[in-house]
């Protein structure tokens, strides 16, 4: 039992459990977890679990599939986090939570540049986003396809959509809760502007309503002003 | 044999899965076909009320996977058509006697001995829906011209998508055409433009569905019911056919409008 407790550590976290996995070989890994798991039936059962997978990549049928095992303990998984961007995607894809457990567990606040500097990649979304669906991103947000009522995107950069803005999206979101990090050059783009939602940086914009929204649009910030122009290629 | 299996599942609650399953069982028993209901909303059966079939069970679902009988023992045969059967939900457990695994081993016994298995399932996208889904080959979302409704079929379609279950056919029930024309209800066109998905079937909104759900006597038996007529419609889909959309009121050019946005002609 002891190597167990060495790849799979478990810590309270204010609201539910942070387990984090060990590097290993995945089918092995599950296995431990769930054997612990059984084990301390009565501690999980009921338990609000965010997982730490390092950097062990999962497909989606592989985090349904723990997902609905988890759910079968009564267990219910809420955030994946993890160092692989495809981990990461897939959580996303499954509408779980994938960044808010670290921020809050990092002992060491992570000191700002360290932020800015990684995952200022920009991440490619080629499908439409439907309703329940969210997405955070530390850098730029491309979505092809249309974002829908009930889907939400949060990112630390701009956010492209090639389709419909219908849901909500938060652009040069700030990582931190102080807002040192805003990032006001951020912006909005899409074919069609009709958010639920749309905040840049601080501020909240309230769409005008009739003509003068339709066609693609680009929304920026100038001066803490919403600049609603045509959003055409150059 | 090899069964088709088809869940109807739809997000919110009370939009017309289980009217539609018990309509769909009957249209394509009525064709010829052999058919297996299963009532997946274990705590809450009702499947069996809608189809007049509730004196005669005996067994259930969860005794089928539990053991306690064999599935021929459980499937109920209808009366009506010969080649009709309704697997009932267990009225006393919950979801949790179920698992996806256990659904997934009961379709595959079904699979050899019929041509259709419907799965009626639960609302929301907890276990219930998890074990209605895990066995389907194709998945049909029913939803009702109104926002909360479709916002719920959206959010039912993006977990399909995510769980790599291929992209669902949409239901959408309870049209009330006047409304429509009055713009008081999202029309088939609003609604498809959000979900983008391919349409089977639109069903009217009709005061016989009721009357013929309290007769536990499936809505498709009425021969002069419009919605009857729409599920039939949807029946004759699913199996490869052809059938226009039906004219809700002379509209004819709507009808077509839709029926290309869903690449289906007629
Ligand atoms: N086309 C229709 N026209 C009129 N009434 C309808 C129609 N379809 C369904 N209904 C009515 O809507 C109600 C709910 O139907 P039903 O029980 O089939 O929904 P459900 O989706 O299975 O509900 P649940 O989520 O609770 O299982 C019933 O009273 C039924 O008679
Ligand atoms: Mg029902």
């Amino acid at each position: 039992m002891n190597t167990n407790t060495d790849l799979i550590q478990i810590k309270g976290l204010r609201d539910g459990l942070l387990v984090t996995l060990g590097a290993g070989e995945w089918g092995e890994l599950q296995n431990m977890l769930f054997a612990q798991i059984d084990e301390r039936s009565s501690f999980f059962q009921g338990a609000r679990l965010a997982l730490d997978l390092g950097d062990q990549n999962l497909r989606v049928a592989e985090m349904s599939k723990l997902r609905d095992e988890l759910s079968e303990r009564d267990i219910s998984l809420w955030a994946v986090v993890s160092d692989s961007p495809k981990t990461v995607q897939t959580a996303q894809l499954l509408g779980l939570a994938t960044r808010i457990s670290k921020h809050r567990i990092d002992s060491s606040p992570r000191k700002i540049n360290d932020d800015v500097d990684s995952d200022q990649a920009a991440l490619w979304l080629p499908r439409t986003l439907r309703s329940g669906t969210r997405i955070e991103h530390h850098g730029h947000v491309i979505v092809m396809g249309d974002v829908n009522p009930g889907a939400e995107i949060i990112a630390e950069g701009s956010v492209i959509i090639w389709g419909r803005l219908r849901g909500s999206v938060h652009a040069g979101a700030t990582p931190r809760r102080d807002g040192s990090q805003q990032n006001e050059a951020a912006f909005v783009c899409a074919l069609e502007m009709k958010p639920t939602r749309l905040q840049i940086a601080s501020e909240i914009a309230t769409m005008p309503k009739g003509k003068n929204v339709k066609g693609p649009l680009k929304i920026s910030l100038k001066d803490n002003q919403f600049l609603i122009e045509p959003w055409h290629e150059k | 044999m090899s069964a088709q299996i088809v869940t109807i599942t739809s997000g919110k609650g009370g939009v017309g899965k289980t009217t539609a399953i018990a309509s769909l069982g009957i249209a394509l028993a009525g064709r010829g076909q052999r058919v297996v209901c299963i009532d997946g909303d274990i705590g809450l059966r009702n499947l069996d009320v809608i189809m007049g079939l509730e004196n005669r069970i005996v067994y259930d679902i969860v005794d089928v996977v539990e053991g306690r009988c064999r599935l021929r023992q459980a499937m109920i045969r209808d009366k009506r058509l010969p080649e009709l059967f309704l697997i009932p939900a267990a009225q006393t457990r919950d979801k949790t006697a179920l698992s996806p695994s256990d659904m997934m081993r009961l379709c595959d016994e079904l699979r050899d001995i019929c041509d259709w298995v419907l799965i009626d399932s639960p609302a929301g996208i907890e276990r219930g829906f998890k074990n209605s889904i895990a066995a389907a080959d194709q998945v049909i979302v029913l939803t009702n011209p109104e926002i909360s409704a479709v916002r719920d079929a959206d959010r039912v379609i993006g977990i399909l998508e995510a769980e790599e279950k291929g992209s669902p056919s949409l239901i959408l029930n309870r049209v009330n055409q006047e409304m429509v024309n009055k713009q008081e209800m999202l029309s088939p066109e609003d609604v498809l433009d959000l979900l983008a998905i391919d349409l089977i079937g639109v069903v009217p909104e009709d005061q016989a569905v009721l009357v013929a759900a309290n007769r536990g006597t499936p809505i498709a038996l009425d021969k002069d019911s419009r919605a009857g007529q729409a599920f039939r419609n949807i029946a004759a889909r699913l199996m490869g056919e052809e059938v226009p959309f039906m004219d809700l009121e002379n509209q004819g050019g709507l009808w077509n409008r839709i029926s290309k946005m869903t690449g289906r002609r007629g």
